[in-house]
């Protein structure tokens, strides 16, 4: 009883700060010493849970969104580029990605500590190793930050497939991501998410070498509660440059290319905003008071976003359209990503609102401007969305604008706000470092996988479609 | 015997199906077609893209009579599917050399 009561009030009382520095790892250590922190069951539960909604929000909901929006013949192109894509990376990840990613290395990039997630399991004693959250002597197993981290790393790739669909040669989709995942994912995600933890803050001494051990946006100050930067801006730059490198569809803009099935599509949009609550309110690391406003923001953004990008829709183009709605849904997903626990509710509120409205200009008047066959649209939702979120996360963490505010000293735990100014221009720095970031990366993977196998799928094989020819098999057999 | 193919909006389907029974049509086959006639190319917006989609969806319903009820056959067909706008359809009547019902090996008018 005493202990929970504990637990509850010290939740309580780091929820600011949970809530104010996005997602990061302490230096993990085994758990030796008798009064090392136990993980809460709760906390632990959650997590899991939270770690199979981002594998749903996937396999298969955006397996099923893309699915759906491509042409009938290149349907199962695009479920493969996923579901292998996907497992791709997260074996990666278990071999180098988590350990570049989330240990001690330098500004940019982790180190190898954790190869073959070395040293998260003791075998011989049975000790697990412990990984920080963003409350103090709170803690959750190191294998499950493990997973759950390894399911946005599977995902940001999976999202990439969408700028390139229908024409790009499977073996060259793999190679890219391998690439792609190596060079751009997990240096982004280690300057963004990398910090010490909080129970390294012990005193003001420590405060400057701990800092400078954390990843260079943290240690600027840029707020990304769940990855707007790392997942979706970073998706989103990749798959524009991947659009331009593999070039347009044959037959594009002459030919009708509309989607074969948007029922799957409203299908896969639907998941994708069920497994988001993963995404985002996992992101707190535990189930606590954090996690719930990320809950909640990731509820009522989505639903503005639906709102805003249908009405946008009814008054410009004279019908709210299914794939309207399933759009704003995604787009405002991606918005409130960085945002989540970041903001208040109607802080939340107005990053749906204005996703889902800026991003129907992104797959419109944008896309017209950008002159890419990016075929589904991934650098108009998240590339756009995941700005948008990333800049309003700057403007709505204020406490004055209803926000939870940033931890100002990790030593103390004080909360506090930032002029609204500042921690925008630091949100646009971290963005512009990873618009730059990704779309050199991008470049050099898509490069890569050119010179060794080639990009595009011979044209006789593009018109006859992916899946006869790339996979040998049908997706309707009729 | 003749064979009346009618090209219809797939919303008349019901009301032909009602209007012919009562004519004494005992059997039709009924196919989903695209094409296009007068009412040639609808635009489609799918986010940033139009589409001029040529081929438009009408349903073909073919139906094997007796010469002597092909007359009210088609009156009927045309007047539960005329809308007066552009894209009612066609019909068209053929002739029937043979007709044969497979069950029972019958020819001619009894097959129908």
């Amino acid at each position: 009883m005493t202990n929970e009561y504990r637990q509850e009030s010290t939740a309580r009382r780091w929820l600011a700060r949970a809530a104010a520095t996005g997602l990061a790892l302490a230096a993990p250590a085994l758990a030796l010493a008798q009064d090392a922190p136990v993980p809460n069951k709760g906390d632990v539960a959650w997590l899991m849970v939270a770690t199979l909604l981002v594998v749903l929000m996937t396999i298969p909901g955006l397996a099923l969104f893309y699915g759906g929006l491509v042409r009938s013949k290149n349907m199962l192109s695009v479920l493969m580029q996923v579901m292998v894509g996907f497992s791709l990376i997260v074996v990666l990840w278990c071999i180098y990605g988590y350990s570049l990613a989330f240990t001690e290395g330098n500004a940019f990039i982790g180190g190898l500590g954790r190869l073959f997630l070395n040293g998260t399991l003791d075998a011989s004693t049975g000790t697990f190793a412990m990984a920080a959250t963003f409350s103090k002597g709170v803690v959750i197993p190191e294998l499950l930050f493990v997973a759950f981290q390894a399911t946005f790393a599977g995902i940001t790739c999976c999202l990439i497939v969408g700028a390139f669909a229908e024409r790009m040669k499977f073996s060259a989709v793999l190679i890219f991501m391998v690439i792609w995942f190596t060079i751009s994912y997990l240096p982004i995600a280690h300057m963004v998410w990398f910090w010490m933890g909080p129970d390294a803050y012990t005193s003001a001494e420590l405060v400057g070498e701990l800092n400078s051990k954390a990843g260079l946006l943290w240690q600027w100050g840029a707020l990304d509660y769940a990855g707007g930067n790392v997942v979706h801006i970073n998706a989103g730059i990749a798959g524009l440059v991947g659009a331009y490198m593999v070039g347009k569809r044959v037959g594009y803009g002459r030919e009708a290319m509309p989607p074969h099935n948007l029922v799957l599509t409203m299908v896969g949009a639907s998941l994708l905003w069920v497994g988001w609550f993963g995404f985002n309110a996992g992101s707190a690391l535990e189930a606590g008071n954090s996690a719930v406003l990320a809950f909640l923001n990731t509820l009522l953004a989505t639903a503005a976003a639906v709102v805003a990008w249908t009405i946008a829709e009814w008054a410009l183009k004279g019908h709210p359209s299914m794939l309207g709605a399933a759009s704003g849904a995604v787009a405002g997903l991606v918005a409130i990503t960085p945002a989540a626990g970041n903001v208040g509710m109607m802080g939340a509120l107005v990053i749906g609102l204005a996703g889902g409205a800026i991003c129907l200009w992104g797959v419109t008047g944008l896309k017209k401007l950008l002159k890419a066959d990016d075929s589904l649209d991934v650098f108009g939702v998240h590339g756009v969305g995941g700005i948008v979120g990333a800049l309003l996360t700057g403007v709505f963490n204020t406490q004055s604008l209803g926000g939870p505010g940033l931890v100002t000293d990790w030593v103390t735990a004080s909360v506090g706000s930032n002029p609204i100014g500042t921690q925008v221009l630091i949100q646009a720095q971290a963005v512009l470092v990873t618009v730059v970031w990704s779309a050199v990366a991008a470049f050099i993977a898509f490069k890569a996988a050119d010179l060794i196998v080639g990009l595009r799928v011979p044209e006789d094989v593009e018109r006859e479609g992916l899946d006869t020819n790339e996979h040998n098999e049908r997706a309707y057999t009729h | 015997m003749k064979l009346i193919t009618a090209i219809i909006r797939p919303y008349k389907l019901d009301d032909l199906e009602l209007a012919v029974a009562k004519l004494g049509v005992q059997g039709m086959t009924v196919t989903e077609v695209q094409g296009y006639g007068h009412q040639r190319s609808h635009a489609e917006h799918y986010r940033g893209a139009e589409y001029r989609i040529d081929f438009v969806p009408k349903t073909r319903v073919e139906i094997a009579v007796d010469e002597s009820i092909v007359e009210p056959v088609v009156e009927a067909i045309a007047n539960v599917a005329r809308t007066g706008k552009i894209g009612d359809g066609k019909i068209f009547v053929s002739e029937i050399e043979q007709a044969i019902r497979i069950r029972t090996g019958e020819t001619g008018v009894a097959a129908t």
